[in-house]
């Protein structure tokens, strides 16, 4: 059996000697098996914070529509609820299913032996423990009182950055015994989000920022969070799947290279957007918006890429869930950045900013780019990992349609209720009362496209367990999807 | 890319480059700032006050900054008589500038709602004054007893939200909190030297 690992060749030139890229199905079963305890541990621990972080999510809808839903708890108020939701999500959800994603691909892309395995499972542990210590006392009323970093810079903190450095040292480790001369583009983004990681997290909460000062360094941090450490992973994931699964090589090699060190350069400067209008100097919220109009050459070469790639394939999504998701993922990257960037502008800014439009944005975001992006990794990674086959492939078609659709929903009416809200809040005859009343039949549509959202994630993690701890995804013989056959259509009568 | 060093240097350079121009440079540039002589110094039980406001994440719905006219509508709507400057967060640590409009802007509710026991009625319940607010009740705040002890302030609270029997009584935190929400008034004159933000909106204006 033979596996063609992706390739660093353009399609265009190649000084590569194509039949050195080829290489056994047991040579790649061993990368994968020499990362199996931390990848495992990290998507299984991810996975029970998606449920945590769901249920948190609901709760702080539902008391948009019922202010008095479950308000006689401190622990259970809206103002708790919702940074814990966020926290969850961010650190317990995505940056645990992120390591995990970076283990798994790195032995595979540099074609040896993940390093330091025991320090990466050491890593996700640390990481893990200063995300419960920080959420039980976020819920207890312990909080840092800024946004993405509210939890507590003496006890939280200090694990979190040393659980992350741990994974990292892990992942850089491997990369310097690497047996491939080229470094692939999913290298780049997974090695570098890890230093930048420590360096803005670090930076985020050093607690000697007063005043204006705090709220730069806060949206530096809680904007940079999302741009070199959320969507660096994935889209080292995207770059990942695409070619691999399509079985051709990355549109173009260059184009790769425009994206990432635009990313680098210009995604770094975006924070202060965030405060268009607040009360900071000027000149440094003209650099973030310059910076953000600026993104669009990294996005659109990154998109060009990703979508050269699948176009003209696009049928081959019927059979794998993985490349389904990579390539929904790929496209709302494309859509969440277009979006930011037209909400960087003064005119749309005055009437998005401080409405839930924003919500909106940072759902497209984080969910229809990031969770969707992990949701397809895992859909390959984990049968590669636990030597099994996804028991259903009703299972598989539901979580999509149920996640997808729902959050296709949430973003639409949330984005609507916003642009009300901000045109309310605008309008200089209209009290308060009517940006609350235009906001709240949308608001009370995101309370349904929640439900609809966490069924997907019970499927989901259910499916999970049905394959991992039950004989019903059996051990199976051949790769994963090996047999070709539709996954997300039903199966034609012969 | 075929070299480990061009990808960390190269990384470590954009970051860096980053967070020199937005944070290091603007903590050199505002470290400056004085106090303007109309904003006070926050009293301890300010402070306890905000740290509530901190802990029951009153941030994640009201904002604390008034915008520039040109740009918004936020002077005419009354929310202060002036933009917010950097000067007038002199004393906060953290910022709560806030990012949603969930509920109204707070930096000037000392001048606008300057009661106090409408203030505290509505942490306990504030459908019980604004019959179409959606913001959270605060009843952990308060205690309820069954009857008044010598020293206790006693809230009245009107039907249908008062409660079977017994009667709510104030406690510290929320006195605090009530403390810390009055005394949020700019209503003193911009500093002379500031750094405005009031060209902003053309400035800004790619």
């Amino acid at each position: 059996m033979i596996e063609q690992v992706a390739s660093p060749r353009t399609q265009q030139d190649s000084t590569l000697d194509h039949s050195k890229l080829r290489i056994s199905a047991e040579e790649v079963s061993a990368y994968d098996l020499s990362g199996r305890q931390p990848v495992l541990l990290g998507f299984f621990i991810s996975i029970v914070w998606l449920l945590i972080g769901t249920v948190m999510g609901d709760i702080s809808s539902f008391k948009f529509d019922r202010p008095d839903f479950l308000s006689e708890q401190a622990y259970l108020t809206f103002g708790r609820i919702r940074p814990a939701h966020l926290n969850a999500m961010v650190y317990g959800w995505a940056s645990t299913a992120m390591f995990s994603v970076s283990l798994w691909l790195m032995p595979r892309l540099c074609r040896t032996q993940l390093r330091w395995a025991g320090a990466a499972v050491a890593g996700i542990l640390i990481w893990t423990l200063g995300l419960v210590i920080g959420l039980v006392l976020l819920l207890a009323g312990y909080s840092d009182g800024l946004e993405w970093l509210e939890l507590d810079r003496v006890w939280a903190d200090p694990l979190l950055v040393v659980g992350a450095s741990l994974v990292g040292a892990s992942i850089w480790k491997t990369l310097s015994v690497r047996n491939v001369h080229h470094l692939y583009v999913s290298v780049w983004y997974v090695a570098a989000s890890y230093p930048w990681f420590a360096i803005i997290f670090i930076a985020g909460n050093l607690p000697i920022f007063q005043g204006v000062e705090s709220a730069a360094v806060n949206w530096f941090y809680a904007h940079n969070a999302l741009g070199l450490w959320l969507t660096t992973v994935n889209l080292g994931l995207i770059y990942y799947l695409l070619p691999k699964i399509i079985g051709r090589p990355i549109y173009s090699y260059w184009l790769s290279l425009i994206g990432f060190w635009g990313l680098a350069l210009f995604y770094a400067l975006n924070g202060m957007h965030h405060l268009i209008g607040g009360p900071l100097p000027s000149w440094m919220i003209a650099t973030s918006i310059t910076a953000s109009i600026m993104m669009v050459i990294p996005v659109v070469a990154v998109g060009i890429n990703h979508h050269m790639t699948v176009v003209g394939r696009f049928g081959a999504m019927r059979y794998s869930p993985a490349l389904t998701l990579a390539v929904i993922a790929a496209m709302s990257y494309t859509a969440v950045s277009l979006q930011g960037i037209l909400t960087a502008l003064v005119s749309v800014n005055r009437i998005t900013h401080f409405t839930h439009w924003t919500i909106a944005h940072s759902h497209l975001g984080l969910y229809m780019f990031v969770t969707l992006s992990l949701f397809g990794g895992m859909y390959y990674i984990l049968p590669r990992v636990l030597k099994k086959e996804w028991p259903s492939t009703r299972l598989i078609r539901m979580h999509i349609l149920l996640t997808g659709g729902g959050m296709v929903l949430y973003v639409v009416v949330l984005g609507i209720g916003g642009v009300l809200q901000g045109l309310s809040l605008l309008a200089p005859g209209q009290g308060f009362e009517a940006s609350v009343a235009s906001t709240r039949p949308w608001l009370l549509l995101r309370s349904v496209a929640a439900v609809i959202i966490s069924a997907g994630h019970l499927i989901f993690a259910y499916h999970v367990y049905l394959m991992a701890f039950t004989q019903h995804g059996s051990a199976r013989r051949h790769p994963p999807f090996f047999e070709i056959k539709p996954v997300l259509v039903r199966k034609k009568a012969p | 890319m075929t070299r480990l060093l061009v990808l960390i240097m190269g990384a470590m350079a954009t970051v860096i480059f980053a967070l020199v121009i937005l944070v290091v440079l603007p903590k050199s540039m505002l470290s400056t700032l004085q106090a303007p002589p109309g904003l006070e110094a926050p009293t301890a039980q300010q402070l306890a006050g905000r740290q509530l406001y901190i802990s029951n994440g009153c941030v994640y719905c009201h904002t604390q900054q008034v915008r520039d006219p040109s740009f918004t509508a936020d002077i005419r709507k009354g929310l202060g008589n002036r933009p917010s400057v950097p000067e007038d967060y002199i004393h906060d640590n953290p910022h709560l500038l806030g990012t949603m409009r969930t509920g109204p802007d707070l930096f000037n509710v000392g001048s606008r709602l300057p009661d106090r026991n409408w203030q505290l009625l509505h942490l306990y319940q504030p459908r019980a004054l604004v019959p179409w607010s959606i913001m959270p009740a605060f009843p952990f705040l308060f205690r309820h007893k069954a009857e008044a002890e010598p020293g206790d302030e006693v809230l009245d609270v009107p039907q249908p939200y008062a409660p079977a029997e017994g009667v709510i009584v104030v406690t510290e935190e929320a006195e605090a909190l009530v403390a810390y929400l009055l005394s949020l008034k700019h209503d003193y004159p911009a500093p002379a030297n500031s750094i405005p933000e009031n060209d902003n909106a053309e400035e800004a204006q790619p």
